[in-house]
């Protein structure tokens, strides 16, 4: 059982199963680090998501590869709208505030799409959802590796965004000195809403990428969030590093423990791993210490 | 028009929720002037300057900066007018390198010169040029407050706040500071400078207005100032 034949393999598929993990990740320890606010619509929206990707497909006929790049704007700007014109002005001021607002947010969009959608679940026929790759030793599934690619690609864009724009400057310097950010005059609300539509977009992303292979119902995102908000507490709340190393770990111990223990007991590696991280460093992978 | 103060706040109110901190506060700043608001700890010097830059809504009065009334105005507004607070405390973005600190101070005004005026800090505090890519966080207390006071240089200001800059500094440091305060102002920067270092200030700026409890209670030209037998007594020590 613990011949590397099987091992290998079971570890590679870990791998970029995380890596979706690692983009929905992405976008809530983005939103942490920088509103300082646990993001409840999260999952929400990548529901919603899913069903836009869903939709783009049967009804114009675009593939989820194809409308990703109509998606991840749209996502974009229906973040910045959400934070800039509702959680911002909702939460009068303050911070604080903006967490319940999240929360309230959640239960309409779940409660919305319950009632354009119902409960019944949908999946899209894509030719190449069952193409492998052969490696020789293993086969690997060509979404999947075009997901792993894609949330890499997406990582170092936010990266280049990050270091090398004024916006990303701005968003790391409010992050973390609102009232220095304030009087440099960075408009603090303008930011906050790029942030947040930033992590809109890495869900939309993620959504196309989840498709092809996946299915979606108006509650289908939770469950996905619930793996997220434990790689953004495992990697170090904020820390987008974190989030991509907690990742890949979640998704290697999802499949490992799937692989010994079966396949319904998969997601117990994942609370292992993170119980036994917390014990021996309670700030997270790559958390500041306290 | 333009015998006009460069900024003029009149009848000032302004605080915290239901407290009132500034209770109708009267000063003027002429263009290229440097005035000193003076006053022990807790008295609303800061609350001021908050009110003045827009990070705090005054309650009543008004503020005019170059012409235009700016009370109701939002600090990015603010800041493009060439009005720059350099806050209490530094407020530097610790997680940014030093050279990313500068460069925000662009953010908002004078972006094109950005290099140019980089240069310009770097050349007048040549520690942060040596330790442009450091974290901002790193710097030492009197390396941080230059970092802040660069960071408002680079928006090319027309006024300057500066909040206490002499706060935790070296009286080794605190010597080079209010040389470079005379430095800034002769480049034509008018300047706003709180203060708890009365005698050096009063050295230094050409007015002053000393705050107790939220009001003005003495204002003139600081050679006048320091030879008033009230504040000798309160301040001086004397
Ligand atoms: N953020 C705040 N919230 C509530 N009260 C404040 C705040 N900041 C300052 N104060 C109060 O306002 C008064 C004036 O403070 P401040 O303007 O900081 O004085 P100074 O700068 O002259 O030391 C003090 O009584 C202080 O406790
Ligand atoms: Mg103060």
């Amino acid at each position: 059982m613990l011949s590397p034949a099987i091992l290998i393999p079971a570890i590679i598929n870990g791998l970029l199963i995380g890596a979706i993990y690692a983009l929905i990740a992405l976008g809530l320890t983005l939103i942490y680090g920088v509103l300082h606010i646990i993001n409840f619509a999260h999952g929400a929206l990548l529901s919603a998501a899913l069903f836009a990707a869903f939709f783009a497909f049967r009804l114009l006929g675009l593939d989820p590869y194809v409308s990703v790049f109509l998606l991840a704007p749209a996502f974009f700007t229906l973040g910045y709208v959400l934070q800039r014109f509702i959680i911002g002005p909702a939460s009068h001021g303050d911070d604080r505030n903006m967490l319940l607002v999240t929360l309230g947010l959640a239960v309409i969009i779940e409660n919305a799409l319950l009632y354009a959608f119902r409960a019944d679940t949908r999946t899209i026929d894509v030719p190449y959802a069952f193409q492998t790759i052969n490696l020789g030793f293993t086969f690997l599934a060509v979404p999947r590796v075009v997901g792993f690619c894609a949330v890499f690609a997406v990582a170092f864009a936010l990266w280049v965004i990050m270091t090398f724009t004024d916006t990303g400057r701005a968003i790391r310097a409010v992050a973390k000195e609102k009232l220095g950010a304030q009087l440099a005059g960075i408009d603090v609300a303008h930011v906050y809403a790029v942030t947040f539509g930033l992590g809109t977009a890495c869900v939309a992303i993620a959504a196309c990428l989840l498709i092809p292979t996946y299915y979606v119902n108006p509650r289908v995102g939770d469950a996905f969030v619930l793996v997220a908000f434990t790689i953004v507490v495992l990697g170090g709340m904020g820390s987008v590093p974190g989030a991509l190393v907690g990742a890949l770990l979640i998704g290697v111990a999802e499949s490992l423990s799937g692989l010994f223990l079966g396949e319904s007991l998969g997601q117990i590696g994942i609370f292992l791993i993170f119980i036994v991280v917390l014990l021996v460093r309670p700030s997270g992978l790559f958390g500041a210490r306290a | 028009m333009d015998t006009d103060p460069l900024l003029a706040v009149s009848d000032l109110h302004a605080g915290y929720g239901e407290t009132e901190v500034l209770h109708g506060v009267d000063l003027a700043v002429g263009k290229g002037e440097i005035v000193a608001v003076l006053g022990s700890n807790g008295v609303g010097k800061s609350t001021l300057n908050r009110t003045i830059s827009g990070v705090l809504r005054a309650k009543r009065g008004s503020i005019r900066f170059a012409g235009h009334a700016i009370e109701q105005e939002k600090p990015p507004k603010i800041v493009m007018r060439g009005l720059i607070h350099v806050p209490e405390g530094r407020c530097v973005f610790p997680n940014l390198s030093v050279r990313d600190n500068l460069d925000l101070g662009s953010y908002r005004r004078a972006r094109d010169h950005r290099q140019q005026n980089r240069d310009g800090v770097f050349g007048i505090f040549p520690r942060l040029a040596e330790r442009q890519s450091q974290s901002a966080g790193s710097l030492s207390g009197g390396e941080q407050q230059m970092l802040a006071i660069g960071r408002g240089l680079m928006a090319e200001p027309i006024l300057l706040i500066l909040d206490e800059p002499s706060l935790g500094l070296s009286p080794l440091l605190v010597e080079e500071l209010f040389a470079l305060i005379q430095r800034i102002n002769q480049q034509g920067i008018a300047l706003l400078l709180v203060e708890q270092n009365v005698v050096q200030s009063l050295e230094v700026a050409h007015r002053a207005y000393i705050l107790e409890n939220g009001s003005v209670v003495l204002n003139g030209a600081s050679d006048q100032l320091r030879s008033d037998p009230n504040l000798k007594r309160a301040y001086l020590g004397l």
